[in-house]
């Protein structure tokens, strides 16, 4: 069985306080916030390696970045990845969701068959959620979002739990199929000495848009149909409102005022 | 040029180290904060994360890591708990006698077991007779027959209650001049754990009495060369002990820069957050400084021992500065925190009571002025 994961390095959640718009280009400055591993596709590495472990499933990560993103490609090797590719080309620059997705899906029919490819359900920096299923488009296979649990796994279809707004969806999906992931479904196992050992023997492939054989206008800021038009910073508040009457009226003004907030 | 940077390796060794102290470790400190007992999960956590097995060779079950790779994990674990730090960095201590000094017999039975944690392991060298001078020792051995005899108290011994293994020094009861290192087994014959010290700071990290009466050990307990046993513990100390202990402090002192910078940031006075005062913002630049001198000092040490050169006048040096600076630092911290500093919920109070505990530990600061200025001296 073969399973290919989708990383995505994304500056770390944990002090995204420090990153800043650049109000020009409207992209994100990184300031000094290193590179970690998107918190969800932690999850989806998680259920390969546990298809590794549990079937002899080969694991293969592909990941769209610039250079420094090759750190964390590494990183999913030294937590237990066979194979590891980085797609790394100025070509590849700018690109929204669809353009990643199209070249995502050209590196993973460069990599070879497979049986699944599993995604984390959104980036925490980009928070789309269209990149794994737009992969699925262009791949012409089966997707299903926001997987939180595997019921069975015997056979060429798969059962799967999925969350639906409030709740969920039962799924029966056919192999090869893609499905992006959300924390429900594991706790990604943590990084250990001895794994970074044994990644010392694996190598990273590197592979541009000559590579890929992909036409450039199809890729990168070219290849983006989604332009953004505006971003800005959310400043939270804190607002203060008194208010006033016997205690029966502050009550109710209150009442009015959370469900007007949409607290209630 | 000199290459400063960390390779892409030692730099995934920090995530995880970081990742496990912040997971892990952290979760157990108001446990022993509490109690000051030693938490068991937490030592089934460090075995369970191969922090025991990083200096002991791959053919014995090990990770066959240097004293870098050991400096950044106890960097990491000791700026989220140093009482944790300071129970590993001693485990290695306990670790280095039978890697440098043991017997192809002594290395197979007992590496294994020390790099997996299902035993733990010291060096007792001090007693009463006073820590700096350990030649003046009074714990005795005689042979009988072909077993040891050990007759003696040791005291201030890391993890002296809860060690399977301590590697004992005494001195031969006929030749006050000759000392031998043994291995003393838990549960031996005349050999116990008694008096089990409260100490202000690093709480939750066992420090304790050690007692031999009429101890009996085989003669495959003998570490390295009988009569040359100074070298066998001394070694230890010199680059186990101090390097480990650099490591606790320069964590520390990560630790209450980053506090104190929190805290400076959030406390809002005259319309402004404190980190805008230039007093409070040249405390932190101090703790900074102070800082990045001591873990340039610290991973010279670390990578010269690591190249195999001699680094133990090194280690004096970055043990001297770190724990002095690690104690500057967390009354810096304190003070930056005003009244809130002296309050428990602020971990810099905890800070301030465990800098004061890295002094000692593997030689005072006086020790490593004695140490540095023979160096210089020649
Ligand atoms: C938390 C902790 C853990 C420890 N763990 C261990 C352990 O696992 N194993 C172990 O064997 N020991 C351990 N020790 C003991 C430690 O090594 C000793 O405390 C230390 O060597 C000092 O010895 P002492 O306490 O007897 O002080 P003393 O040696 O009595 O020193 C008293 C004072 O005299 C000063 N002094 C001594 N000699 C000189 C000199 N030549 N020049 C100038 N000043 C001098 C000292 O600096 C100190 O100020 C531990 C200590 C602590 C606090």
């Amino acid at each position: 069985m073969n399973v290919i994961v989708c990383v995505k390095a994304v500056p770390d959640p944990k002090e995204i306080c420090k990153i800043r718009i650049d109000p020009a280009t409207k992209t994100l400055l990184r300031c000094d916030v290193p590179l970690v591993i998107n918190p969800l596709d932690k999850n989806a590495l998680e259920a390969a390696l546990l298809l590794k472990e549990g079937r002899g499933a080969s694991v293969t990560v592909i990941s769209m970045g610039p250079p420094p993103a090759e750190t964390i490609v590494k990183e999913c090797m030294a937590l237990g990845a066979d194979r590891g590719i980085l797609l790394s080309d100025r070509a590849f620059g700018g690109a929204d969701a669809f353009a990643t997705a199209y070249t995502l899906a050209g590196a993973i029919v460069k990599a070879g068959e497979y049986d699944l490819i599993l995604c984390g359900m959104a980036s925490s920096d980009g928070a789309t959620e269209w990149v794994g299923p737009q992969i699925a488009t262009f791949l012409g296979i089966p997707a299903v979002t926001m997987v939180r649990k595997f019921e069975s796994q015997e056979g060429a279809a798969w059962r799967v739990l999925a969350d639906w707004q409030n709740g969920y969806r039962r799924v029966e999906v056919r192999l090869p199929a893609l499905l992006t992931i959300t924390r429900d479904l594991n706790r990604p196992r943590a990084l250990s000495f001895s794994g970074i050992l044994k990644s010392r023997k694996k190598t990273i492939e590197q592979w541009g848009r000559e590579f890929l054989d992909l036409p450039s206008e199809a890729l990168g800021a070219k290849g983006s149909p989604t332009i953004v038009s505006e971003m800005s910073t959310v400043r939270n508040r804190r607002d203060v409102k008194m208010l006033r009457g016997t205690i029966e009226e502050k009550a109710d003004q209150l009442v009015g005022l959370l469900a007007e907030s949409g607290v209630l | 040029m000199i290459d400063f940077s960390f390779t892409d390796e030692q730099e995934m060794f920090r995530k995880a180290s970081r990742e496990f102290a912040e997971t892990r470790v952290a979760p157990f400190i108001p446990e022993m904060e509490k109690t000051g007992k030693v938490p068991p999960g937490l030592v089934q956590a460090l075995a369970d994360a191969e922090m025991l097995a990083i200096t002991i060779p791959e053919e014995y079950g090990g990770l066959g890591l240097g004293y870098v790779a050991r400096m950044i994990a106890l960097e990491e674990i000791s700026r989220i708990s140093v009482a944790t730090g300071m129970m590993l960095q001693v485990f290695a201590l306990g670790i280095d006698p039978f890697v440098r000094f043991g017997s192809k017999e002594q290395k197979e039975f007992y590496l294994p077991k020390l790099a997996r944690g299902e035993r733990l392991a010291t060096v007792a060298v001090t007693e009463p007779t006073g820590g700096s001078d350990p030649t003046g020792l009074r714990t005795t051995y005689f042979k009988n027959g072909t077993d040891y005899i050990l007759t003696g108290r040791k005291c201030f011994i890391t993890n002296a209650h809860i060690a399977d293994t301590v590697t004992i020094l005494a001195k031969d009861e006929n030749d006050p001049k000759a000392f031998s290192a043994f291995i003393a087994e838990k549960g031996a014959e005349g050999f116990s754990a008694t008096h089990e010290e409260h100490k202000v700071g690093m709480r939750g990290c066992n420090t304790g009495e050690l007692s031999l009466e009429k101890c009996k050990v085989p003669a495959t307990a003998l570490l390295g060369q009988e009569g040359k046993g100074l070298r066998v513990s001394m070694s230890a100390i010199g680059d186990v002990g101090r390097g480990g202990m650099v490591g606790c402090a320069i964590g520390l002192q990560t630790a209450c820069l980053e506090a104190s910078v929190k805290f400076a940031n959030e406390r809002i006075l005259y319309g402004k957050p404190i980190s805008a005062l230039q007093t409070i913002q040249n405390k932190l630049a101090d703790m900074k400084i102070d800082l990045e001198a001591g873990r340039l000092l610290a991973y010279r040490a670390a990578a010269l021992h690591d190249k195999g050169e001699r680094s133990s006048n090194e280690f004096a040096v970055a043990k001297y500065f770190t724990t002095e600076a690690a104690q500057r630092a967390a009354k810096m911290a304190v003070d930056i925190h005003g009244g809130y500093g002296c309050m428990e919920e602020y971990a810099v109070s905890r800070f301030i009571r465990d800098a004061f505990v890295l002094g000692p530990s593997a030689g005072t600061s006086d020790i490593m002025k004695v140490i540095v200025a023979r160096w210089v001296i020649g």
